[in-house]
């Protein structure tokens, strides 16, 4: 019966390969077919015309666009993603080098917005329609309508400018080393290395960023997840917990907590999803050294092949988050495990 | 010998619901009692108030019950509506025990049978001091869910109630209700969502559970030959309010109130000749309910005085209640 | 009665009386919730400065390239009170012309994106399983493949930036949401035995699909057109707050926070205003949206 349900992965993960090769034809496409020289930029504007020539041909930039995809993609699969032409350095190894730092910052914030989320929204169901729910519903309201580059100009000019309890920007304080790169990761490596202390002004840093990014999926996913206590709270599944006289805790965190925290789990994997997105701001705000404001920089500069993999790359983590969450739900959600999913 | 009290007495209860409309007022003031060993039953059409009342005894009602009124007496000292949630807690886990009317929603969907089963019984043998060990709980699972005559017990220990069919679950729900049920056992229903194949299989098994486990009984029922059957008296119970008691007998061979007549009239016989009358309407609306008797206007009999005043609940023979106007003597 | 004319007339005039009855009927529902009232009152305030910024902004010429610096960097005061930014120009008045800017670009984005979207899911849930719904859906699904920000960022860089293009890269990838949205409804509606009985009929299928399947998807896409106002409005905000979309000096909110971010913490005015404006339309929309949703929970039940 299982096997229903690895099928519908596979199937799944056959669909997102597909959606990956088409968005990478897409961005691909898009990226050649529309005005400006990448020769050119490459070459400078003064240098002469056989050596913009040579670039050309050098980059296949010269072949016909199906032939230079068919090109770029055997590359891509040998982990070259092609030639930053501000940079000028590997496409590939710039990922490696920012990449880590960003998920740094979604990893911490996906932690706070799963916390919070979980703490407000069960506490909000709880006591529905008491002062705690209207306190968190209020704060949902604000959490989901204020964007995340407004949270985090807002929480930069509060916390860390006015009141000067956090830092500004930036990822370690001067006179801090950071820790030696093994992982790319900076705080699993201060804490390898034993560093303790660019650990804690890395953690320092993150904070505020994290938290911008954090606040409004935290408030969306609060939300959700008291509508399922609120609407479960009312079920005969309930009563009946209630009627053998169970504990209260028991219920509320066992027989209430797992099916109304379900449907959330779908909406919080979507919305760690979409931090992705919004760390493109927020990097930018408090100069996170990251992909983000790598991705930006590249952007800013019509740098194709940068900009193709900053795509790519985001493309590729959403999906694989994606379906984490869809296994995730399965694992908790024995109806989707064992029943045959609609599909 | 000096007169036992009731096992349980309601006395005056009121229980509303607050919806996007406004209020519910559903029970609208039901008193009634059940002695030690007694066997009673409710009747009336869905949505009178039974279940509701069910729920308010054992202080589990949803929680947009409001304005929750009245007093339930257990064993003449208690008040079950007073006391601390502590104390209820306890009396839920050593006497009283409910088997719900919809065995799909009563089970929890993401949680295992022998999970769900387990810990009701830790709990409840916590009350009596005794701690069992997760081999012991498993044990005694297995024990009630044979009892409750399951074929393959360790597989629907296993399972998830998806995976069982409805006769199963109800039978696990009357596993659970076993655990705790020392005193009284509150049947809601306990059969309207099965095959009728079923009904009869659910309805023997409860019976014999109470023969051999001497409880008292609560039994709602659309199956109104088996609450002739099953119990001592009954109470009919209309849109919120008890309309008619007596005993079971005399009830159903000589019932008085015109909703009862109705009801009676409506049920399909059969021996009889074809399909019954039914009753003309149907419940009223809660939250602006009629005023006076709440069956006027569905009553053939309804005159002035029953859309302005409640008729209050009369003795009319020995044990022979009716709320009515018509039996009211000036 | 005979006459197949009068008795369309009368089923129009039926089905009229019964569309206002069912009318009243929201706005009974709509009216007992406070907060969906607040979000109307902020979206009818909202419109209203959207159209009228001219005539109500104290210092129309701020919207421009206007000039004045003696009386630049002033904070909020009655004269100015939301401040003034580098040039003098009254921060209060640039974003009343933002809300222009700002309702502008969702009317554009949704009403161009929606009916695409709406009726490419109609035909994709309709012709469920068959290759019409493979090829619709897998194309939906490589714009979906990746947050609709990134994707917006990513086409608006290979294009001049301004807001006419970013309005078209916002298009370009918002149809999807409605599409699947559609599919996912009509997919089950599609089984439903009214459908299945008119198909046995012998309708159109036309008729069937726009007649019978879209009315009842209306509920849920009205409201996630209300939410998409607030999501379309913040996508715009960021793109032209990373410079990808409208440019200086026109008086977009998000430019004017990414403009007035240089000025932290000093002059934090300049962009702190606008900010709350993004935050104030967004919430304003998200009410009333979830104002409609309700509506039609309380309708359906």
């Amino acid at each position: 019966m299982a096997s229903a349900f690895s099928r519908y992965i596979i199937k799944r993960s056959a669909y997102t390969l597909f959606s990956l090769f088409g968005l990478s034809v897409l961005v691909f496409v898009l990226a050649r077919v529309l005005p400006g020289d990448p020769a050119r930029i490459v070459a400078g504007p003064q240098a002469p015309e056989e050596v913009v020539e040579r670039i050309r041909q050098q980059l296949n930039l010269d072949k016909p666009i199906p032939v230079q995809y068919i090109l770029w993609l055997k590359s891509v699969f040998h982990g070259d993603l092609g030639y930053s032409i501000y940079t000028r350095h590997s496409v590939t190894l710039d990922v490696i080098k920012y990449l880590p730092n960003s998920l740094e910052l979604i990893i911490v914030a996906a932690i706070i917005q799963v916390v919070g989320a979980i703490i407000l929204g069960v506490a909000s169901g709880w006591w529905a329609y008491r002062w705690p729910d209207n306190i968190v519903r209020a704060f949902a309201y604000i959490g989901i309508s204020v964007p995340a580059f407004v949270w985090a100009i807002i929480l930069q000019l509060v916390f860390g400018w006015w009141l000067g309890w956090f830092p500004v920007q930036g990822m370690f304080s001067e006179g801090v080393t950071p820790p030696p790169r093994i992982t790319g990761f900076h705080l699993l490596d201060s804490l390898i290395t034993g560093n303790f202390v660019a650990f804690k002004d890395e953690l320092w840093h993150i904070f505020l960023p994290a938290l911008a990014l954090a606040l409004g999926p935290m408030a969306q996913d609060a939300r959700i997840i008291r509508a399922g206590m609120v609407d479960n709270a009312g079920k005969d599944f309930i009563a009946l917990a209630k009627s053998h006289g169970l504990p209260d805790r028991l219920i509320m965190f066992k027989y209430l907590f797992k099916p109304s925290v379900i449907p959330a789990v779908t909406v919080m994997g979507m919305d760690i999803a979409a931090l992705l997105g919004n760390a493109f701001l927020v990097e930018i705000i408090y100069n996170w050294p990251g992909f983000s404001a790598y991705g930006i920089a590249a952007m800013l500069r019509k740098d194709l092949n940068a900009i193709v993999a900053v795509v790519l790359v985001i493309g590729v983590i959403y999906a694989v988050a994606n379906i984490i969450v869809d296994i995730l739900v399965a694992y908790l959600d024995p109806r989707i495990r064992y029943l045959e999913r609609g599909e | 010998m000096v007169e036992e009290p009731p096992l349980i007495e309601a006395k005056d209860i009121y229980v509303g619901y607050k919806t996007y409309r406004g209020v519910m007022k559903v029970l609208n003031g039901v008193s009634f009692y059940i002695n030690e060993g007694e066997k009673i039953g409710f009747i009336g059409e869905a949505g009178g108030g039974k279940t509701t009342l069910m729920k308010t005894i054992l202080r589990i009602l949803p929680p947009n019950a409001t304005n929750v009124r009245g007093q339930v007496i257990y064993r003449g000292k208690l008040d079950l509506m007073r006391i601390s949630e502590k104390e209820m807690k306890r009396i839920r886990r050593r006497g009283l025990s409910m088997i719900f009317q919809d065995p799909t929603s009563a089970l929890n969907p993401v949680f295992k049978v022998g999970e769900q089963l387990m810990d009701i019984i830790k709990y409840s043998r916590l009350e009596e001091g005794i701690k069992l060990s997760k081999g012991e709980l498993k044990e005694e699972a297995l024990r009630l869910l044979e009892e409750v005559k399951l074929p393959d017990p360790q597989r629907v220990f296993d399972s998830y109630p998806f995976q069982l069919s409805g006769g199963m679950r109800q039978r696990v729900v009357i596993a659970m209700a076993l655990v705790s049920a020392r005193e009284l056992l509150i049947a809601d229903e306990p059969t309207t969502n099965l095959d009728v194949t079923i009904q009869d299989q659910i309805l023997r098994l409860i019976n014999e559970i109470v023969e051999k486990r001497k409880l008292s009984v609560i039994l709602i029922s659309h199956a109104l030959g088996a609450v002739r059957k099953m119990t001592n008296r009954t109470y009919v119970l209309y849109a919120g309010d008890i309309v008619e008691t007596a005993e079971s007998n005399e009830l159903f061979t000589n019932p008085l109130h015109p909703y009862t007549k109705a009801l009676l009239e409506a049920a399909p016989k059969l021996t009889g000749e074809g399909i019954g009358k039914g009753i003309p309407g149907r419940i009223p609306d809660y939250v602006n309910p009629p005023s006076g008797c709440r069956f006027h206007p569905r009553c053939e009999y309804a005159r002035e005085r029953c859309k302005r005043e409640k008729p209050p609940l009369v003795e009319v023979k020995k044990g022979h209640w009716v709320a009515c106007w018509l039996y009211v003597k000036r | 009665m005979t006459e197949p004319h009068s008795q369309r007339v009368y089923l129009r005039r039926r089905r009229l009386s019964r569309r206002y009855e069912s009318l009243k009927r929201a706005w009974y529902y709509f009216k007992k919730s406070p907060l969906s009232l607040i979000g109307l009152g902020i979206v009818s305030l909202t419109i209203f400065i959207a159209l009228f910024a001219p005539y109500i902004a104290p210092h129309p010429e701020s919207a421009g390239l206007y000039m004045n610096f003696e009386e630049a960097y002033q904070p909020p005061s009655w004269k100015h009170p939301f401040g003034t930014d580098a040039y003098g120009r009254d921060v209060f008045s640039r974003v009343l012309f933002g809300f222009r800017y700002s309702m502008m670009l969702a009317a554009v984005v949704l009403s161009l994106a929606a009916p695409p979207g709406i009726i490419l899911g109609l035909i994709a849930g309709y012709y469920r399983g068959t290759w019409i719904d493979m090829l619709i859906m897998r194309i939906a699904d490589i714009f979906i493949a990746v947050p609709p920000l990134v994707l917006a960022l990513a086409i608006c860089s290979v294009l001049t930036p301004n807001i006419f293009n970013a309005m078209m890269a916002v298009t370009l990838m918002w149809w999807p949401w409605y599409t699947r949205l559609v599919y996912n409804m009509v997919s089950s509606i599609r089984n439903e035995y009214y459908v299945i009985a008119l198909e046995l009929l012998g309708a159109k299928k036309s008729y069937i699909m726009f007649r019978e399947i879209l009315p009842n998807c209306l509920g849920p896409i009205l409201t996630k057109l209300t939410l998409d106002v607030g999501w379309v409005i913040l996508i715009g905000a960021a793109l032209s707050f990373v410079g990808l979309g409208a440019q200086p000096p026109t008086p977009d909110l998000g430019t004017m926070v990414a403009e007035g971010g240089q000025y932290l913490p000093t002059y934090w005015w300049i962009s702190v205003f606008p900010a709350l404006a993004i935050a104030f339309i967004i919430l304003g929309f998200n009410l009333l949206g979830d104002g409609i949703r309700d509506i039609f929970a309380a309708t359906e039940r």
